[in-house]
């Protein structure tokens, strides 16, 4: 007898026919009813209407039904909850039976079942089922604690689950410490304040690495990955656990190693380098790390991204492993691509013969994508091992020889690069490239050879005629290469000034005159002006040497590699972003970082510049370099179908509610325009309160109050001096610190003598082109006053906003792509509380204070606002506000490329919001 | 964790769908179908986030098995949770496929309630959950049995019941090898090592205590110094002993075998389950003895038409019969006739798999054989070079390559009245290929 009938029927009338059948008397009618109420519901047809039948059959002796009707109790009750409170009875009743079972069956299935009414009849039962006398019931009883914090956290904490479910972690059966230490996890990192309810102590630990030896494999990834949210006290003791833990590496399950390997990760950064300890435990990690390998290859993907992590944060371990990363002809490509990832990242002068000899063998096969990352991973090896350049050279020429396509734009595309690093030593080359002029066809490629042709002007006989071949498609061409193309042009002229002048004017012409792109105009209009004011300075900016091509690419960013070292095998060490960037809420958790390091050492020497190349950055050039913010609108807006989903559907902007949107830019554009004209009239940006920044006893009776304001584009300190001393003051002067933002004095300040109990006003003009240093927090300004008594230190903090310059305006399209590129990684949120003020009075107040409005929309009830600023140093920043009518509470989320600045900007907006 | 579980057809049909947590919708269901399923290109990656949810997915012969959450779980455990239940299916009603998955969709709903708690995996070991998941109702069992069920789901000893007796004790070893090989043509081994695992099956009384002893060079070792006494020089000691050692990169044990005193002893010991289970896995790479060579020689003779010679030699003990034994050797997708000649067993050419597939049912050591083939090509005009993809082989041969042996395995069972003498004891190796691969 088979099951698979249950599924078939779809006749008419069958509810009704399923309804008598499920009334029936006999027994075997009632449960073929019921199975075939749990078809219909897996296919996903409503058969809730059965709600009072079904639920009419719960009380049997028969085991199965009865699993049967709980798991459809768990799909429906949300829907009929009146009719759920039916059910209640037989759940307290189950609670009471005679077999563990069924005991543990009733509380599993009433912690499912999220209807308040029955929650309420949850407490009891499940407090004697946290204490029963049978294991498995007491396991059970774990996780329901973890479901009704999920479903009412003030419960468990005001009926004392948080304590009973404490004692569990001391129970004498493993399975249940296993479960306890997994519910209270999830209710440290669920937890409403942010801090965990439940801290971990070294007798608990101990209890754990106990347990630890005895419990199902499940069991084990559960205590590991607890015990990785835990910091010991000292070296000592985390030389302990680390021995306690070595074992699992050992296990057959490829989740217990991962786990285990988090957790020695976490602990070795305790230990100080030297110890024999970290030197045994970088020995031992390797293996697991290989054998992982030859699991299933969803297990091989996960182990290989999380590889990926280890060798950036620890590259000893894996040194020698190189040929283990070696890609199979039948691997998965997703495996490929990882193994491939690791092999650059692995290669060094010891084994870049065999990689070379791979890599060559990989740019052969068919998946297309996958030799595109072989051919430029011979290129990186090139800029990463220098002696092997020339055989990378080689090897890429050979691929160009073959003709096929995307190889050879791609070849060219990492040749670029290898110019870069090693100037002056390849251009041999060159004409061979030349010769795929006419097969490229992706934007990439076709920048990277205009580059490589403007660079090597001086050297490409033909260098005009190349260039103006290409300039008859000027317009069809993508921004990215016009851009190349008039660098190029203006390289080629200011090197054979000669006869290029004809072409030089022909290029200017078609940058500024011809072409919509405002970063191209710019371009062009900077490159006129500069050849016809002063060719010599022209030559030193267009022809500037470029900064160093970094080693390494795509390096995961410190702080963020520490980070997903602490979440090694789950999710964001796959997806290698942190946790806030794809969950929502509270689930996300804090966010956690590596212990300090037991030896620390300062590194405060300023690093060298690097750029590191990487598929989407423009060619570097010094005028698309130092543009900090995002690049220039380069492709038109995607097609909508291109959207990435995580970026919240912003795609709505484009075609949705235009006319409104535009009508709130307008709105906000007038009054700025008008605020302009009228200067005194308009409503002034917001100031912030003064402070006492020094106070009378610190300054020997000199007392200073102050704030920032910036009005009509100028900043300013407004401060009042008063004398509270005996005596008059005089000489005034005033000093400011290297700050983050170059924030400088732009005059002297105004204040003469100052009689004792006088007070005047000290009005100071800033500017924002000074030196820089990076001050914690940002914000912070050191200030030093004189006067003829002393010289007066002190510290305040800038308001952001002051810094928000009046060119802060994106275009809605550029606004749209750069929220796409930067990486949500770089996405920060922030939570408001008591905003008040509708939308639009927001968004003028904003204005006011250079935060402009984007674009608004409402979506299911929520109003949301984008808009966009600019720094005094070119840093932009994209906001996100999203407003609940009727809630004080409002989410900002910020993306910048430069996210340091978030809490600042945060506090300022803040501050505004609530003027 | 994980919030919900579905299982579809090849069609993107649901066929089974559990949900744990609150987050999780119904449309999540028609999300991984739209977006992954029914993608219009094939999607690339195991773990896809679609509108900041997750799904992790397998596919089994037809079968997509998706877990869907949307927190940060433990992606590792997920994947070996997905691989475990379809080890439970197949050990309930054979093999997985849409047929059988209907007609067990109520054990299945059964197996999923039990295994997984609010997206927490709980004992998923077969042997236990049969005892109590049976799908023929639960006889109202005695208080004792119940108890006895509750205990071994939960307890220290999982994987194994009391009570369990036998006539005659006897146990079976199998020391099963992979081996796995990248040859460059010119004969130079580019990679290669051994995936082995030790696969047991236990019929013995009571509750036996085990203890398994193999040629392990750091196990021999530390034997060698407890013998050895004071100061004897460690490296030499296996090597006096005339004994061969292996030397095992990494291994890893059933959840049965005591990690830590492994970890302190380099002993392993453990209370086996009842019945067929993997008692270990290991890796070597060091000194293989490879049994098979392949030394491939490919000529273009003009665009039409290709010579391939292929030799292959046998690299073991005389004695020994090498079985089950194929080389494929891939050919040209334009390829229109294939003329073959060999020394030893069948060869054609099979135009679905695009490949000439040489087989030999035995062969013994020290041999050589010899294939050639000439294979004729249809002038076509893509300009694409044909990449020839690696010559692979497959065979099997009766010892183990990496040199490993079992040294002993003791039983102890104090209880019963059965001593290690009376334990029948059957230790087979095979060597088998696993991805035996020469380029040329």
């Amino acid at each position: 007898m088979t099951d698979s009938k249950y599924f078939t029927t779809t006749k008419k009338g069958e509810i009704f026919e399923l309804k008598s059948e499920l009334n029936s008397d006999k027994k075997e009618k009632k449960k073929e009813a019921v199975k075939k109420v749990i078809a219909s519901m897996t296919v996903g047809k409503d058969v809730s209407a059965l709600f009072p039948d079904v639920v009419n059959c719960m009380q049997t002796d028969n085991l199965e039904l009865k699993k049967l009707v709980y798991l459809y109790l768990m799909n429906y009750a949300k829907s009929q909850p009146d009719m759920a409170i039916m059910a209640v009875n037989t759940f307290v009743k189950d609670c009471e039976d005679s077999n563990p079972l069924i005991r543990a069956l009733a509380v599993r299935t009433m912690g499912c079942i999220r209807v308040d009414k029955i929650t309420e009849y949850l407490c009891e039962p499940l407090r004697k089922c946290l204490k029963d006398e049978d294991p498995y019931v007491r396991k059970t009883a774990a996780v329901c604690v973890a479901k009704l914090y999920d479903i009412s956290p003030s419960m468990v904490e005001d009926q004392g689950f948080l304590d009973q479910l404490k004692d569990l972690l001391s129970d004498s059966n493993p399975m249940v410490v296993a479960n306890a230490v997994a519910a209270l996890s999830e209710i440290n990192e669920a937890s409403v304040s942010g801090h965990p309810l439940v801290e971990m102590n070294a007798p608990t630990i101990n209890k754990l690495l106990t347990a630890l030896n005895e419990c199902t494999e499940w069991g084990q990834v559960f205590i590991l990955d607890a015990l990785s949210n835990y910091s010991p006290r000292d070296a000592r003791e985390a030389h302990s656990v680390c021995e306690r833990i070595t074992p699992r590496l050992a296990h057959a399950n490829a989740a217990v190693v991962l786990s285990a390997v988090k957790v020695l990760m976490k602990l070795m950064e305790m230990l100080s380098d030297e110890t024999e300890l970290v030197g045994t435990l970088s020995r031992k990690l390797a293996p697991p790390l290989v054998t992982l390998l030859s699991a299933e290859p969803e297990v091989q993907y996960v182990a290989l991204r999380n590889i990926n992590l280890v060798v950036q944060k620890r590259p000893d371990i894996l040194k020698h492993e190189m040929k283990v990363f070696f890609v199979k002809y039948n691997d998965p490509i997703y495996v490929k691509l990882e193994k491939l990832d690791i092999m650059i990242r692995l290669a060094s002068q010891a084994n870049i013969a065999q990689v070379l000899g791979e890599l060559k063998e990989y740019a052969t096969e068919v998946d297309v994508d996958f030799v595109r990352k072989a051919v430029r991973a011979i290129g990186r090896c090139a800029i990463k091992v220098e002696p092997s350049a020339e055989r990378c050279v080689s090897t890429l020429l050979e691929l160009i020889q073959t003709k096929v396509n995307y190889v050879v734009q791609e070849a060219i595309v990492v040749i670029k690069d290898i110019f870069r690093k090693y100037p002056n030593k390849y251009e041999s080359i060159i004409s061979t490239l030349c010769e795929n002029l006419d097969t490229l066809d992706e934007p990439e490629a076709r920048a990277s050879m205009v580059w490589i042709v403007g660079e090597y002007a001086e050297r490409i006989d033909n260098a005009d005629e190349l260039l103006d071949s290409f300039l008859e498609g000027f317009h069809d061409e993508n921004a990215q290469v016009q851009l190349q193309l008039l660098t190029a042009v203006v390289k080629l002229f200011l090197k054979r000034p000669a006869d290029t002048q004809e072409l030089v004017q022909h290029v200017l012409s078609l940058a500024t005159q011809d072409s919509d792109n405002p970063d191209l105009r710019d371009r062009g209009f900077i490159y006129w002006r500069l050849l016809s004011t002063d060719p010599a300075a022209a030559k030193e900016v267009v022809l500037a040497d470029k900064p160093l091509i970094s080693e390494e690419t795509d390096l995961l960013e410190p702080t963020l590699l520490d980070e997903l070292i602490c979440h090694i095998s789950s999710l964001a060490s796959v997806y290698h972003k942190p946790p806030t960037a794809f969950v929502e809420g509270r689930g996300a958790g804090v966010r956690k970082s590596l212990p300090a390091r037991g030896t620390v050492s300062e590194d405060t020497q300023p690093q060298l510049q690097t750029v590191i190349p990487n598929q989407e950055s423009l060619i570097g050039d010094l005028l698309s370099m130092d543009i900090g913010g995002p690049p220039a609108p380069a492709a038109p807006a995607a097609p909508a179908s291109n959207l990435d989903l995580l970026a919240g559907g912003l795609d709505v902007l484009l075609g949705g509610p235009e006319p409104a949107a535009t009508a709130t830019t307008a709105t906000g554009s007038a009054t700025g325009l008008l605020g302009d004209i009228f200067g005194a009239v308009p409503p002034a940006s917001y100031v912030p309160p003064k402070q006492c920044w020094l106070p009378a006893d610190k300054g020997k009776g000199l007392e200073i109050w102050g704030t920032f304001t910036r009005q009509n584009g100028q900043m300013r300190m407004e401060m009042t001096f008063t004398n509270k001393a005996m005596q008059a003051m005089s000489g005034f002067a005033i000093q400011l610190n290297k700050n983050s933002f170059g924030v400088f004095p732009g005059g002297a300040l105004a204040v003469g003598a100052l009689a004792p109990g006088a007070a005047a006003d000290a009005p100071l003009a800033l500017a924002a082109a000074g030196p820089v240093q990076r001050m914690d927090p940002l914000n912070n300004l050191q200030v030093a006053v004189k006067n003829n008594i002393d010289v007066f230190y002190f510290a305040c903090l800038i308001p952001a906003h002051i810094l928000f310059t009046e060119d802060g305006q994106l275009d809605k399209r550029v606004f749209l792509t750069t929220w796409k590129e930067i990486p949500a990684a770089n996405e920060v949120q922030h939570t408001i509380s008591n905003v008040l003020g509708t939308a639009d009075s927001i968004a003028q107040k904003m204005t006011l204070n250079n935060i402009f409005t984007i674009a608004k929309r409402n979506v299911e009830g929520q109003d949301m606002l984008y808009q966009s600023l600019k720094l005094t140093n070119n840093i932009w920043v994209l906001l996100e506000l999203k407003l609940q009518p009727g809630n004080p509470e409002a989410t900002l989320s910020l993306k910048s490329r430069t996210v340091e600045v978030a809490t600042c900007i945060f506090q300022a907006y803040e501050a505004i919001i609530k003027s | 964790m994980i919030g919900g579980l579905f299982v579809y057809n090849h069609k993107g049909e649901v066929l089974i769908s559990r949900v744990y947590r609150d987050d999780i919708g119904r449309n999540a269901v028609d999300a991984f179908r739209v977006n992954v399923i029914h993608a219009r290109q094939q999607v690339r990656s195991p773990v896809t986030n679609i509108a900041r949810t997750s799904f992790f997915h397998i596919k089994r012969a037809n079968i997509w098995l998706a877990a869907v959450t949307k927190q940060n779980v433990n992606a590792a455990m997920v994947f070996e949770f997905l691989l475990k239940i379809i080890d439970v299916m197949q050990s309930y009603f054979g093999k997985i496929s849409e047929e059988n998955i209907k007609n067990n969709f109520v054990l299945i709903y059964e197996l999923l309630d039990e295994i997984l708690d609010f997206g927490y995996p709980q004992n998923s070991d077969t042997g236990v959950l049969k005892t109590f998941i049976t799908q023929q109702g639960i006889k109202s069992a005695s208080k004792e049995e119940q108890a006895q069920i509750t205990s071994q789901v939960t307890g220290q000893i999982g994987w194994r019941r009391e009570g369990i007796k036998y006539r005659r004790n006897e146990l079976f070893l199998d020391v099963l090898e992979y081996v796995n090989l990248l040859m460059s043509p010119q004969g130079q081994v580019l990679s290669a090592h051994v995936a082995g695992k030790v696969v047991m099956k236990s019929y013995l009384s009571g509750m036996p205590e085990c203890k398994f002893g193999i040629n392990d060079k750091i196990v021999m070792e530390a034997k060698g110094k407890g013998n050895g006494g004071i100061s004897g020089n460690t490296d030499s000691d296996p090597a006096r002993s005339g004994k061969p050692v292996v030397v095992i990169d990494d291994c890893q044990f059933h959840q049965c075998v005591k990690l830590s005193k492994f970890e302190t002893e380099h002993s392993i010991s453990f209370i086996p389950p009842d019945g067929e289970f993997e008692l270990m896995r290991y890796r070597t790479t060091k000194d293989i003895s490879l049994p098979f060579r392949v030394i491939p020689l490919v000529r273009e003779v003009g665009r039409t038409k290709m010579e391939v010679k292929v030799v292959l030699k046998s690299n073991f003990k005389p004695s020994l019969l090498g079985q089950k034994i194929e080389v494929k050797i891939p050919t040209p997708l334009n390829t229109s006739g294939v003329q073959l000649i060999c020394l030893k067993g069948k060869a054609k050419y099979k135009a679905s798999e695009n490949a000439i597939v040489w087989k030999i049912k035995r062969m013994a050591g020290m041999k050589e054989t010899q294939l050639s083939a000439e294979i004729e090509l249809l002038e076509t005009d893509t300009k694409k070079k044909w990449t020839r993809p690696p010559i692979s082989m497959g065979f099997e041969v009766p010892f183990a390559p990496s040199g490993f042996k079992v040294r002993y395995l003791k039983v102890f069972e104090p209880k019963l009245n059965y001593s290690d003498h009376d334990v029948i004891k059957w230790v087979r190796y095979i060597g088998r290929s696993g991805l035996y691969e020469t380029r040329c």
